[in-house]
Protein backbone atom coordinates (compact mmCIF):
# COMPACT_ATOMS: atom_id res chain seq x y z
CA UNK A 1 0.00 0.00 0.00
CA UNK A 2 0.85 3.30 -0.87
CA UNK A 3 2.99 5.45 1.96
CA UNK A 4 1.46 8.54 3.15
CA UNK A 5 4.18 11.11 4.90
CA UNK A 6 2.19 12.58 7.98
CA UNK A 7 4.24 16.14 9.45
CA UNK A 8 4.50 15.80 12.98
CA UNK A 9 3.14 18.59 14.93
CA UNK A 10 4.96 18.47 18.93
CA UNK A 11 6.17 19.99 21.64
CA UNK A 12 9.72 17.94 22.70
CA UNK A 13 8.08 15.14 21.98
CA UNK A 14 4.49 16.04 22.96
CA UNK A 15 2.44 15.02 20.20
CA UNK A 16 -0.88 17.57 19.59
CA UNK A 17 -3.98 16.34 19.18
CA UNK A 18 -4.36 17.45 15.06
CA UNK A 19 -1.45 14.91 14.04
CA UNK A 20 -3.21 12.29 15.43
CA UNK A 21 -6.08 13.29 13.11
CA UNK A 22 -4.15 13.42 10.58
CA UNK A 23 -2.45 9.97 11.01
CA UNK A 24 -6.19 9.08 11.23
CA UNK A 25 -7.47 10.54 7.79
CA UNK A 26 -3.71 9.15 5.96
CA UNK A 27 -4.85 5.50 6.61
CA UNK A 28 -8.02 6.33 4.75
CA UNK A 29 -5.44 6.93 1.56
CA UNK A 30 -2.17 4.95 2.75
CA UNK A 31 0.17 3.41 5.49
CA UNK A 32 1.23 6.63 7.72
CA UNK A 33 4.97 7.65 7.61
CA UNK A 34 4.98 10.55 10.54
CA UNK A 35 8.05 12.59 9.83
CA UNK A 36 8.84 13.86 13.70
CA UNK A 37 12.02 16.90 13.40
CA UNK A 38 13.30 18.24 16.67
CA UNK A 39 13.73 16.40 20.08
CA UNK A 40 11.48 13.96 21.90
CA UNK A 41 11.24 11.53 18.72
CA UNK A 42 11.17 8.70 21.16
CA UNK A 43 8.47 9.86 23.43
CA UNK A 44 6.65 10.72 20.63
CA UNK A 45 7.24 7.38 18.45
CA UNK A 46 5.10 5.42 20.99
CA UNK A 47 1.89 7.76 20.42
CA UNK A 48 2.50 8.25 16.62
CA UNK A 49 2.73 3.77 16.43
CA UNK A 50 -0.50 3.64 18.74
CA UNK A 51 -2.38 5.72 16.44
CA UNK A 52 -1.23 3.88 13.07
CA UNK A 53 2.26 5.61 12.07
CA UNK A 54 3.81 2.39 10.61
CA UNK A 55 7.47 4.27 10.55
CA UNK A 56 8.73 6.99 12.25
CA UNK A 57 10.82 8.83 10.25
CA UNK A 58 13.01 11.41 12.88
CA UNK A 59 15.96 13.91 12.09
CA UNK A 60 16.87 16.49 15.11
CA UNK A 61 19.69 20.01 13.97
CA UNK A 62 19.80 22.61 16.03
CA UNK A 63 19.10 24.72 12.71
CA UNK A 64 15.25 23.09 12.89
CA UNK A 65 15.09 25.79 15.83
CA UNK A 66 17.41 28.56 15.03
CA UNK A 67 15.88 29.29 11.83
CA UNK A 68 12.33 29.99 10.74
CA UNK A 69 10.81 27.67 8.56
CA UNK A 70 12.83 26.83 5.38
CA UNK A 71 15.20 23.76 7.58
CA UNK A 72 11.97 21.73 8.30
CA UNK A 73 11.59 21.87 4.35
CA UNK A 74 14.95 20.65 3.92
CA UNK A 75 14.08 17.67 6.05
CA UNK A 76 10.56 17.09 4.71
CA UNK A 77 11.81 17.12 1.06
CA UNK A 78 14.43 14.46 2.30
CA UNK A 79 11.42 12.54 3.92
CA UNK A 80 9.77 13.17 0.66
CA UNK A 81 13.00 11.23 -1.43
CA UNK A 82 13.20 9.16 1.29
CA UNK A 83 9.61 6.99 0.62
CA UNK A 84 7.82 8.63 -2.73
CA UNK A 85 4.47 8.80 -0.64
CA UNK A 86 1.42 9.15 -1.96
CA UNK A 87 0.72 12.06 -0.74
CA UNK A 88 1.96 14.44 2.41
CA UNK A 89 0.02 15.95 5.17
CA UNK A 90 0.58 19.06 7.62
CA UNK A 91 -1.45 20.45 9.90
CA UNK A 92 -3.31 23.73 9.05
CA UNK A 93 -0.90 25.76 11.25
CA UNK A 94 0.86 28.86 9.67
CA UNK A 95 3.85 26.28 9.81
CA UNK A 96 2.64 23.80 8.80
CA UNK A 97 0.95 25.57 5.64
CA UNK A 98 4.38 27.51 5.19
CA UNK A 99 6.12 23.86 4.74
CA UNK A 100 4.24 22.83 2.97
CA UNK A 101 3.39 25.69 0.59
CA UNK A 102 7.69 25.76 0.13
CA UNK A 103 7.85 21.83 -0.18
CA UNK A 104 4.97 21.58 -2.96
CA UNK A 105 6.82 24.34 -5.41
CA UNK A 106 10.24 22.54 -4.55
CA UNK A 107 8.90 18.92 -6.04
CA UNK A 108 6.32 20.59 -8.53
CA UNK A 109 3.03 19.65 -6.56
CA UNK A 110 -0.32 21.10 -5.92
CA UNK A 111 -1.21 22.48 -2.90
CA UNK A 112 -4.49 22.59 -0.68
CA UNK A 113 -4.61 24.39 2.72
CA UNK A 114 -7.52 24.16 5.54
CA UNK A 115 -9.37 20.58 4.41
CA UNK A 116 -11.77 19.98 6.55
CA UNK A 117 -11.93 16.24 5.22
CA UNK A 118 -9.92 13.58 3.40
CA UNK A 119 -11.25 10.32 1.24
CA UNK A 120 -9.78 8.42 -1.61
CA UNK A 121 -10.55 9.17 -4.80
CA UNK A 122 -10.24 7.54 -7.75
CA UNK A 123 -7.87 10.34 -9.24
CA UNK A 124 -5.61 10.30 -5.81
CA UNK A 125 -7.27 12.21 -2.45
CA UNK A 126 -10.10 14.21 -2.04
CA UNK A 127 -9.63 17.22 0.06
CA UNK A 128 -13.03 18.73 1.48
CA UNK A 129 -12.99 22.62 2.43
CA UNK A 130 -15.14 25.21 3.84
CA UNK A 131 -14.51 28.74 1.80
CA UNK A 132 -16.14 31.93 1.82
CA UNK A 133 -16.78 32.20 5.58
CA UNK A 134 -17.78 28.54 5.46
CA UNK A 135 -20.99 29.43 3.21
CA UNK A 136 -19.58 26.82 0.70
CA UNK A 137 -18.05 23.22 0.74
CA UNK A 138 -15.78 22.35 -2.15
CA UNK A 139 -14.58 19.18 -2.92
CA UNK A 140 -10.61 19.56 -4.59
CA UNK A 141 -7.98 17.52 -5.92
CA UNK A 142 -3.92 17.77 -6.30
CA UNK A 143 -4.01 17.45 -10.16
CA UNK A 144 -0.22 17.61 -10.33
CA UNK A 145 2.43 15.86 -8.52
CA UNK A 146 2.17 14.30 -5.45
CA UNK A 147 -0.84 16.06 -2.82
CA UNK A 148 0.28 18.11 -0.22
CA UNK A 149 -2.50 18.99 1.81
CA UNK A 150 -2.95 20.69 4.91
CA UNK A 151 -5.92 19.84 7.47
CA UNK A 152 -7.62 21.42 9.88
CA UNK A 153 -7.80 20.95 13.68
CA UNK A 154 -11.09 18.93 14.72
CA UNK A 155 -11.33 17.86 11.08
CA UNK A 156 -11.25 13.73 12.21
CA UNK A 157 -11.70 12.15 15.36
CA UNK A 158 -8.37 10.53 16.14
CA UNK A 159 -8.31 6.64 16.01
CA UNK A 160 -6.14 3.75 17.83
CA UNK A 161 -4.63 1.95 14.88
CA UNK A 162 -1.44 -0.21 16.44
CA UNK A 163 0.81 -0.39 13.91
CA UNK A 164 4.64 -0.28 13.86
CA UNK A 165 6.26 2.56 14.27
CA UNK A 166 9.52 1.88 13.87
CA UNK A 167 11.97 4.63 14.31
CA UNK A 168 14.47 5.46 11.33
CA UNK A 169 17.23 8.42 11.44
CA UNK A 170 16.74 10.49 8.47
CA UNK A 171 19.26 11.80 7.02
CA UNK A 172 18.84 15.59 6.08
CA UNK A 173 21.64 18.36 4.96
CA UNK A 174 19.99 21.96 5.61
CA UNK A 175 21.14 24.37 2.49
CA UNK A 176 22.84 27.16 3.62
CA UNK A 177 19.73 28.96 1.74
CA UNK A 178 17.80 27.68 4.37
CA UNK A 179 19.66 29.91 7.00
CA UNK A 180 18.14 33.06 6.06
CA UNK A 181 16.03 34.05 8.63
CA UNK A 182 17.15 33.97 12.29
CA UNK A 183 15.44 33.06 15.04
CA UNK A 184 16.83 35.38 17.40
CA UNK A 185 15.17 35.00 20.28
CA UNK A 186 11.75 32.79 21.47
CA UNK A 187 9.90 34.11 24.48
CA UNK A 188 7.24 30.74 25.38
CA UNK A 189 3.78 31.50 25.74
CA UNK A 190 2.37 31.25 29.24
CA UNK A 191 0.12 28.69 29.65
CA UNK A 192 -3.17 29.92 30.77
CA UNK A 193 -4.01 25.73 31.86
CA UNK A 194 -6.98 25.47 29.50
CA UNK A 195 -7.32 23.87 26.27
CA UNK A 196 -6.09 25.32 23.23
CA UNK A 197 -8.24 27.01 21.31
CA UNK A 198 -8.05 25.51 18.31
CA UNK A 199 -8.12 21.69 19.26
CA UNK A 200 -10.97 22.32 22.30
CA UNK A 201 -13.90 20.57 21.93
CA UNK A 202 -15.87 23.50 23.67
CA UNK A 203 -14.63 27.26 23.20
CA UNK A 204 -17.04 30.26 24.99
CA UNK A 205 -16.12 33.79 23.66
CA UNK A 206 -16.70 37.43 24.36
CA UNK A 207 -17.37 40.35 22.23
CA UNK A 208 -17.94 43.91 22.75
CA UNK A 209 -20.62 43.01 24.85
CA UNK A 210 -18.49 42.05 27.56
CA UNK A 211 -17.23 45.77 27.76
CA UNK A 212 -13.64 46.17 28.95
CA UNK A 213 -10.74 43.42 30.13
CA UNK A 214 -11.54 43.76 33.22
CA UNK A 215 -14.96 41.49 32.84
CA UNK A 216 -13.33 38.77 31.04
CA UNK A 217 -13.01 37.12 34.22
CA UNK A 218 -16.89 36.31 33.51
CA UNK A 219 -15.96 34.41 30.02
CA UNK A 220 -13.10 32.74 31.64
CA UNK A 221 -15.33 31.28 34.62
CA UNK A 222 -18.04 29.93 32.43
CA UNK A 223 -14.74 28.30 29.76
CA UNK A 224 -13.14 26.76 33.36
CA UNK A 225 -17.07 25.04 34.19
CA UNK A 226 -17.30 23.77 30.98
CA UNK A 227 -13.88 22.82 30.46
CA UNK A 228 -13.30 25.06 27.45
CA UNK A 229 -11.07 27.57 25.58
CA UNK A 230 -11.98 31.36 25.90
CA UNK A 231 -11.97 33.17 22.25
CA UNK A 232 -12.39 36.82 21.36
CA UNK A 233 -13.89 38.78 18.74
CA UNK A 234 -12.06 40.86 16.93
CA UNK A 235 -13.53 44.09 18.77
CA UNK A 236 -12.03 42.63 21.96
CA UNK A 237 -9.10 42.16 20.65
CA UNK A 238 -8.83 45.13 18.84
CA UNK A 239 -9.71 47.27 22.11
CA UNK A 240 -6.82 45.72 24.26
CA UNK A 241 -8.94 43.43 26.39
CA UNK A 242 -7.96 40.03 25.49
CA UNK A 243 -4.83 38.95 23.59
CA UNK A 244 -4.20 38.02 19.73
CA UNK A 245 -3.75 34.94 20.51
CA UNK A 246 -7.35 34.24 21.68
CA UNK A 247 -8.91 35.94 18.47
CA UNK A 248 -11.41 33.48 16.36
CA UNK A 249 -12.11 35.41 13.22
CA UNK A 250 -10.43 35.74 9.35
CA UNK A 251 -7.76 37.14 10.97
CA UNK A 252 -7.70 34.82 13.90
CA UNK A 253 -8.42 31.24 14.52
CA UNK A 254 -10.41 29.40 12.85
CA UNK A 255 -12.57 27.05 14.94
CA UNK A 256 -14.53 23.85 14.64
CA UNK A 257 -15.36 22.81 18.31
CA UNK A 258 -18.09 20.53 19.29
CA UNK A 259 -19.88 23.32 21.23
CA UNK A 260 -19.22 27.50 20.58
CA UNK A 261 -20.60 29.99 22.80
CA UNK A 262 -20.51 33.32 21.58
CA UNK A 263 -21.40 35.86 24.44
CA UNK A 264 -21.94 40.08 23.66
CA UNK A 265 -20.84 38.87 19.86
CA UNK A 266 -23.01 40.16 17.27
CA UNK A 267 -21.65 38.11 14.31
CA UNK A 268 -19.60 40.22 11.59
CA UNK A 269 -19.06 38.20 8.78
CA UNK A 270 -14.98 38.35 9.80
CA UNK A 271 -16.33 36.26 13.15
CA UNK A 272 -18.50 34.08 11.42
CA UNK A 273 -15.66 32.82 8.76
CA UNK A 274 -13.72 31.36 12.08
CA UNK A 275 -16.75 29.68 14.14
CA UNK A 276 -19.35 28.78 11.60
CA UNK A 277 -18.63 25.06 11.02
CA UNK A 278 -18.66 24.33 14.93
CA UNK A 279 -21.37 22.00 15.22
CA UNK A 280 -23.31 23.39 18.01
CA UNK A 281 -23.96 26.96 18.10
CA UNK A 282 -25.18 29.08 21.09
CA UNK A 283 -24.85 33.11 21.71
CA UNK A 284 -26.13 35.29 24.35
CA UNK A 285 -26.18 38.58 23.27
CA UNK A 286 -28.39 41.84 24.31
CA UNK A 287 -29.24 42.55 20.92
CA UNK A 288 -32.51 40.51 19.27
CA UNK A 289 -31.31 41.80 15.92
CA UNK A 290 -27.88 40.60 16.56
CA UNK A 291 -26.51 38.58 12.98
CA UNK A 292 -25.02 35.58 15.24
CA UNK A 293 -28.82 34.70 16.12
CA UNK A 294 -29.12 33.67 11.99
CA UNK A 295 -26.20 30.58 12.78
CA UNK A 296 -27.70 29.43 16.50
CA UNK A 297 -29.02 26.27 17.55
CA UNK A 298 -30.00 28.29 20.73
CA UNK A 299 -29.83 31.90 21.78
CA UNK A 300 -30.44 33.48 24.56
CA UNK A 301 -31.33 37.02 24.07
CA UNK A 302 -30.16 38.81 27.17
CA UNK A 303 -27.63 40.56 29.10
CA UNK A 304 -24.70 38.42 29.28
CA UNK A 305 -23.73 39.79 32.71
CA UNK A 306 -27.06 37.96 34.17
CA UNK A 307 -26.67 35.15 31.67
CA UNK A 308 -23.34 33.83 31.40
CA UNK A 309 -23.06 34.07 36.16
CA UNK A 310 -25.91 31.62 35.83
CA UNK A 311 -25.11 29.28 33.34
CA UNK A 312 -22.36 28.82 34.68
CA UNK A 313 -23.76 28.64 37.73
CA UNK A 314 -25.97 25.82 36.59
CA UNK A 315 -23.01 23.80 35.01
CA UNK A 316 -21.03 23.29 38.28
CA UNK A 317 -24.42 22.60 40.09
CA UNK A 318 -25.19 20.11 37.58
CA UNK A 319 -21.50 18.84 37.40
CA UNK A 320 -21.84 18.69 41.22
CA UNK B 1 21.15 53.50 -2.08
CA UNK B 2 17.55 53.38 -2.62
CA UNK B 3 15.75 50.68 -0.80
CA UNK B 4 13.20 49.10 -3.56
CA UNK B 5 9.95 47.60 -1.71
CA UNK B 6 7.52 46.18 -3.66
CA UNK B 7 3.91 45.56 -2.02
CA UNK B 8 1.54 42.76 -3.52
CA UNK B 9 -1.63 43.44 -3.14
CA UNK B 10 -4.77 41.56 -3.74
CA UNK B 11 -8.32 42.48 -5.63
CA UNK B 12 -10.98 40.76 -3.94
CA UNK B 13 -14.87 40.31 -3.03
CA UNK B 14 -16.42 42.11 -0.94
CA UNK B 15 -16.41 39.38 2.11
CA UNK B 16 -19.59 41.51 3.72
CA UNK B 17 -21.32 40.74 -0.11
CA UNK B 18 -22.90 37.71 -1.06
CA UNK B 19 -19.96 35.66 -2.67
CA UNK B 20 -20.12 32.73 -5.43
CA UNK B 21 -18.67 30.53 -7.72
CA UNK B 22 -18.87 30.84 -11.49
CA UNK B 23 -19.87 28.01 -13.50
CA UNK B 24 -16.56 26.62 -14.05
CA UNK B 25 -16.07 26.69 -10.05
CA UNK B 26 -13.93 29.83 -10.28
CA UNK B 27 -14.76 32.87 -8.06
CA UNK B 28 -17.39 34.49 -9.70
CA UNK B 29 -15.93 38.57 -9.97
CA UNK B 30 -19.36 39.99 -11.32
CA UNK B 31 -21.45 39.05 -8.45
CA UNK B 32 -19.64 40.91 -6.03
CA UNK B 33 -17.81 44.26 -5.78
CA UNK B 34 -14.44 44.32 -5.47
CA UNK B 35 -11.82 46.10 -3.30
CA UNK B 36 -8.18 46.06 -1.81
CA UNK B 37 -7.95 43.30 0.60
CA UNK B 38 -8.31 44.35 3.86
CA UNK B 39 -5.20 42.76 5.09
CA UNK B 40 -3.05 44.05 2.21
CA UNK B 41 -3.77 47.85 3.36
CA UNK B 42 -1.60 46.47 6.52
CA UNK B 43 1.29 45.65 3.96
CA UNK B 44 0.75 48.92 2.43
CA UNK B 45 0.81 50.57 5.88
CA UNK B 46 4.07 48.90 6.71
CA UNK B 47 5.47 49.82 3.71
CA UNK B 48 5.13 53.31 4.33
CA UNK B 49 6.43 53.55 7.63
CA UNK B 50 9.46 51.65 6.82
CA UNK B 51 10.01 54.65 3.59
CA UNK B 52 9.63 56.86 6.77
CA UNK B 53 11.83 55.56 8.90
CA UNK B 54 14.18 55.09 5.80
CA UNK B 55 14.18 59.39 5.69
CA UNK B 56 12.10 58.68 2.05
CA UNK B 57 14.96 57.09 0.81
CA UNK B 58 13.03 54.53 -0.67
CA UNK B 59 10.73 54.05 -3.34
CA UNK B 60 7.06 51.98 -3.51
CA UNK B 61 5.89 50.13 -5.95
CA UNK B 62 2.41 47.95 -5.43
CA UNK B 63 2.28 45.18 -7.37
CA UNK B 64 -1.11 43.24 -8.25
CA UNK B 65 -2.03 40.18 -10.61
CA UNK B 66 -5.64 40.50 -11.87
CA UNK B 67 -8.89 41.40 -14.13
CA UNK B 68 -8.93 45.38 -15.31
CA UNK B 69 -10.89 46.24 -12.44
CA UNK B 70 -7.68 45.47 -9.91
CA UNK B 71 -6.74 48.50 -11.05
CA UNK B 72 -8.79 49.65 -8.25
CA UNK B 73 -6.72 48.27 -6.04
CA UNK B 74 -3.74 49.50 -7.00
CA UNK B 75 -5.59 53.15 -6.91
CA UNK B 76 -6.25 53.07 -3.37
CA UNK B 77 -2.71 51.52 -2.88
CA UNK B 78 -1.21 54.69 -4.58
CA UNK B 79 -3.76 57.20 -3.26
CA UNK B 80 -2.34 56.20 0.39
CA UNK B 81 1.32 56.69 -0.76
CA UNK B 82 3.25 54.23 -2.94
CA UNK B 83 5.10 55.32 -5.25
CA UNK B 84 4.16 53.28 -8.47
CA UNK B 85 2.00 50.28 -9.82
CA UNK B 86 2.57 47.16 -11.81
CA UNK B 87 -0.58 45.85 -12.83
CA UNK B 88 -0.40 42.04 -14.52
CA UNK B 89 -3.16 40.98 -16.45
CA UNK B 90 -3.46 38.92 -19.37
CA UNK B 91 -7.17 37.11 -20.73
CA UNK B 92 -4.90 33.58 -19.77
CA UNK B 93 -4.97 33.91 -16.17
CA UNK B 94 -8.10 33.31 -15.56
CA UNK B 95 -8.49 30.69 -12.80
CA UNK B 96 -5.05 30.52 -11.84
CA UNK B 97 -4.10 28.86 -8.34
CA UNK B 98 -1.64 29.88 -5.81
CA UNK B 99 1.08 28.22 -7.03
CA UNK B 100 0.64 29.94 -10.62
CA UNK B 101 0.05 33.28 -8.59
CA UNK B 102 3.36 33.18 -7.20
CA UNK B 103 5.11 32.53 -10.16
CA UNK B 104 3.54 35.38 -12.00
CA UNK B 105 4.48 37.58 -9.09
CA UNK B 106 8.15 36.33 -8.53
CA UNK B 107 8.83 36.85 -11.80
CA UNK B 108 7.01 40.76 -12.19
CA UNK B 109 8.76 40.91 -8.56
CA UNK B 110 12.18 40.28 -10.12
CA UNK B 111 11.81 41.89 -13.61
CA UNK B 112 10.47 45.50 -11.32
CA UNK B 113 13.60 44.96 -9.11
CA UNK B 114 13.36 44.66 -5.26
CA UNK B 115 15.25 45.12 -2.00
CA UNK B 116 12.38 44.18 0.36
CA UNK B 117 8.96 42.51 -0.96
CA UNK B 118 5.60 43.11 1.89
CA UNK B 119 2.56 41.09 1.82
CA UNK B 120 -0.36 40.92 3.86
CA UNK B 121 -0.37 37.51 5.51
CA UNK B 122 -3.58 36.27 3.59
CA UNK B 123 -6.11 37.30 1.25
CA UNK B 124 -9.40 37.73 2.70
CA UNK B 125 -10.89 35.61 -0.45
CA UNK B 126 -8.75 32.31 -0.51
CA UNK B 127 -7.25 32.79 2.44
CA UNK B 128 -4.74 30.18 2.22
CA UNK B 129 -2.10 32.88 3.47
CA UNK B 130 1.02 30.51 1.60
CA UNK B 131 1.97 32.68 -0.95
CA UNK B 132 4.72 34.39 0.92
CA UNK B 133 5.77 31.29 1.63
CA UNK B 134 5.22 30.32 -2.31
CA UNK B 135 7.47 33.88 -3.07
CA UNK B 136 10.48 33.25 -0.68
CA UNK B 137 10.63 29.83 -2.26
CA UNK B 138 10.73 31.05 -5.76
CA UNK B 139 12.81 34.01 -5.27
CA UNK B 140 15.01 32.40 -3.30
CA UNK B 141 15.54 34.51 -0.23
CA UNK B 142 14.71 34.61 3.30
CA UNK B 143 11.20 34.73 4.63
CA UNK B 144 9.94 36.72 7.88
CA UNK B 145 6.47 36.13 7.90
CA UNK B 146 3.39 36.46 9.93
CA UNK B 147 5.03 39.46 11.59
CA UNK B 148 2.99 42.32 14.11
CA UNK B 149 6.25 44.55 14.16
CA UNK B 150 8.79 45.05 11.17
CA UNK B 151 11.61 47.28 10.73
CA UNK B 152 14.05 47.73 8.16
CA UNK B 153 17.99 49.21 9.29
CA UNK B 154 20.71 49.38 7.11
CA UNK B 155 20.15 46.06 5.09
CA UNK B 156 18.63 44.08 8.01
CA UNK B 157 14.73 43.53 8.15
CA UNK B 158 13.81 42.46 11.82
CA UNK B 159 10.11 41.50 12.97
CA UNK B 160 8.09 40.12 15.61
CA UNK B 161 6.30 36.98 15.05
CA UNK B 162 3.55 35.66 17.66
CA UNK B 163 3.12 32.06 16.72
CA UNK B 164 0.75 29.81 18.81
CA UNK B 165 3.28 28.61 21.67
CA UNK B 166 5.84 31.20 21.54
CA UNK B 167 6.59 34.98 20.33
CA UNK B 168 9.96 34.76 18.22
CA UNK B 169 11.99 37.69 17.53
CA UNK B 170 13.37 37.38 13.57
CA UNK B 171 15.59 38.75 11.55
CA UNK B 172 17.52 38.61 7.62
CA UNK B 173 19.18 40.25 5.53
CA UNK B 174 17.71 41.83 2.32
CA UNK B 175 16.52 41.07 -0.10
CA UNK B 176 13.71 39.54 2.04
CA UNK B 177 9.97 38.78 1.80
CA UNK B 178 7.66 40.10 4.61
CA UNK B 179 4.35 39.49 5.72
CA UNK B 180 2.31 41.54 8.34
CA UNK B 181 -0.45 40.43 10.33
CA UNK B 182 -3.22 42.66 11.09
CA UNK B 183 -1.43 43.22 14.50
CA UNK B 184 0.62 45.76 13.03
CA UNK B 185 -0.80 48.63 13.17
CA UNK B 186 -4.05 50.74 11.68
CA UNK B 187 -3.74 51.32 8.34
CA UNK B 188 -4.08 55.11 7.28
CA UNK B 189 -7.30 56.46 5.21
CA UNK B 190 -6.28 58.23 2.15
CA UNK B 191 -6.35 62.48 2.00
CA UNK B 192 -7.99 63.97 -0.85
CA UNK B 193 -4.64 64.98 -1.20
CA UNK B 194 -3.21 61.14 -2.15
CA UNK B 195 -6.35 60.47 -3.53
CA UNK B 196 -5.70 63.17 -6.10
CA UNK B 197 -1.83 62.29 -6.43
CA UNK B 198 -2.88 58.76 -7.22
CA UNK B 199 -4.17 59.60 -10.58
CA UNK B 200 -0.82 61.17 -11.56
CA UNK B 201 1.53 58.15 -10.36
CA UNK B 202 2.40 56.12 -12.99
CA UNK B 203 1.16 52.29 -13.60
CA UNK B 204 2.88 49.70 -15.68
CA UNK B 205 0.96 46.78 -17.56
CA UNK B 206 2.56 43.83 -18.07
CA UNK B 207 0.67 40.49 -19.39
CA UNK B 208 2.97 37.07 -19.83
CA UNK B 209 4.74 38.04 -22.44
CA UNK B 210 6.59 40.86 -20.83
CA UNK B 211 7.25 38.14 -18.07
CA UNK B 212 8.13 34.55 -20.36
CA UNK B 213 5.53 32.71 -18.91
CA UNK B 214 4.08 30.46 -21.22
CA UNK B 215 -0.29 30.71 -20.97
CA UNK B 216 0.03 26.86 -19.75
CA UNK B 217 1.85 27.35 -17.01
CA UNK B 218 -1.12 29.62 -15.58
CA UNK B 219 -4.87 29.83 -15.93
CA UNK B 220 -7.20 27.06 -15.08
CA UNK B 221 -5.35 24.57 -17.57
CA UNK B 222 -2.29 25.44 -15.38
CA UNK B 223 -3.38 25.04 -12.04
CA UNK B 224 -2.17 21.74 -10.23
CA UNK B 225 -5.55 21.82 -8.01
CA UNK B 226 -8.65 21.31 -9.56
CA UNK B 227 -12.03 21.92 -7.67
CA UNK B 228 -14.92 19.31 -8.66
CA UNK B 229 -17.55 20.58 -6.62
CA UNK B 230 -18.65 23.72 -4.55
CA UNK B 231 -21.87 23.76 -3.04
CA UNK B 232 -23.40 26.48 -1.21
CA UNK B 233 -23.70 25.13 2.93
CA UNK B 234 -27.52 24.09 3.59
CA UNK B 235 -28.48 26.96 5.79
CA UNK B 236 -28.98 26.42 9.38
CA UNK B 237 -32.43 25.33 10.64
CA UNK B 238 -34.04 27.88 12.59
CA UNK B 239 -32.58 28.07 16.40
CA UNK B 240 -34.20 28.43 19.68
CA UNK B 241 -34.26 31.48 20.50
CA UNK B 242 -35.70 32.46 24.42
CA UNK B 243 -36.04 36.41 26.10
CA UNK B 244 -33.97 36.06 29.15
CA UNK B 245 -36.87 37.07 31.96
CA UNK B 246 -34.16 36.00 34.55
CA UNK B 247 -34.50 32.38 33.49
CA UNK B 248 -32.40 33.00 30.49
CA UNK B 249 -29.10 30.90 32.30
CA UNK B 250 -30.70 28.07 33.59
CA UNK B 251 -32.81 27.12 30.21
CA UNK B 252 -29.28 27.50 28.36
CA UNK B 253 -28.19 24.70 31.00
CA UNK B 254 -31.18 22.77 30.16
CA UNK B 255 -30.37 22.74 26.29
CA UNK B 256 -26.88 22.07 27.15
CA UNK B 257 -27.30 18.97 29.02
CA UNK B 258 -29.96 18.05 26.60
CA UNK B 259 -27.11 17.93 24.33
CA UNK B 260 -25.05 16.18 26.38
CA UNK B 261 -22.42 19.04 26.91
CA UNK B 262 -22.99 19.26 30.80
Amino acid sequence: MAEVLVYVDHVDGAVRKPTLELLTLARRIGEPVAVHLGPGADTAAATLAEHGAVKVLTADAPEFADYLVAPKVDALQAAYEAVSPAAVLLPSSTEGKEIGARLAVRIGSGIITDAVDLEAGDEGPVATQSVFAASYTTKSRITTGTPVITVKPNSAAPEAAPAAGTVEQLAVTVAETSKGTKVVSRTPRESTGRPDLTEAAIVVSGGRGVNGAENFPVIEALADSLGAAVGASRAAVDAGWYPHTNQVGQTGKSVSPQLYIAAGISGAIQHRAGMQTSKTIVAINKDAEAPIFDLVDYGVVGDLFEVVPALTDEVKARKG
Amino acid sequence: MSLRIVVCVKYVPDATGDRHFAEDLTVDRDDVDGLLSELDEYAVEQALQIKEAADDDAEITVLTVGPEDASDALRKALSMGADKGVHVEDDDLHGTDALGTSLVLAKAIEKTGYDLVVCGMASTDGTMGVLPALLAERLGVPQVTQLSEVSVEGGTVKGRRDGDTATEQLEASLPAVVSVTDQSGEARYPSFKGIMAAKKKPVESLDLDDLDIEADEVGLAGAWTKVDEAAERPARTAGTIVKDEGEGGKQLAEFLAGQKFI
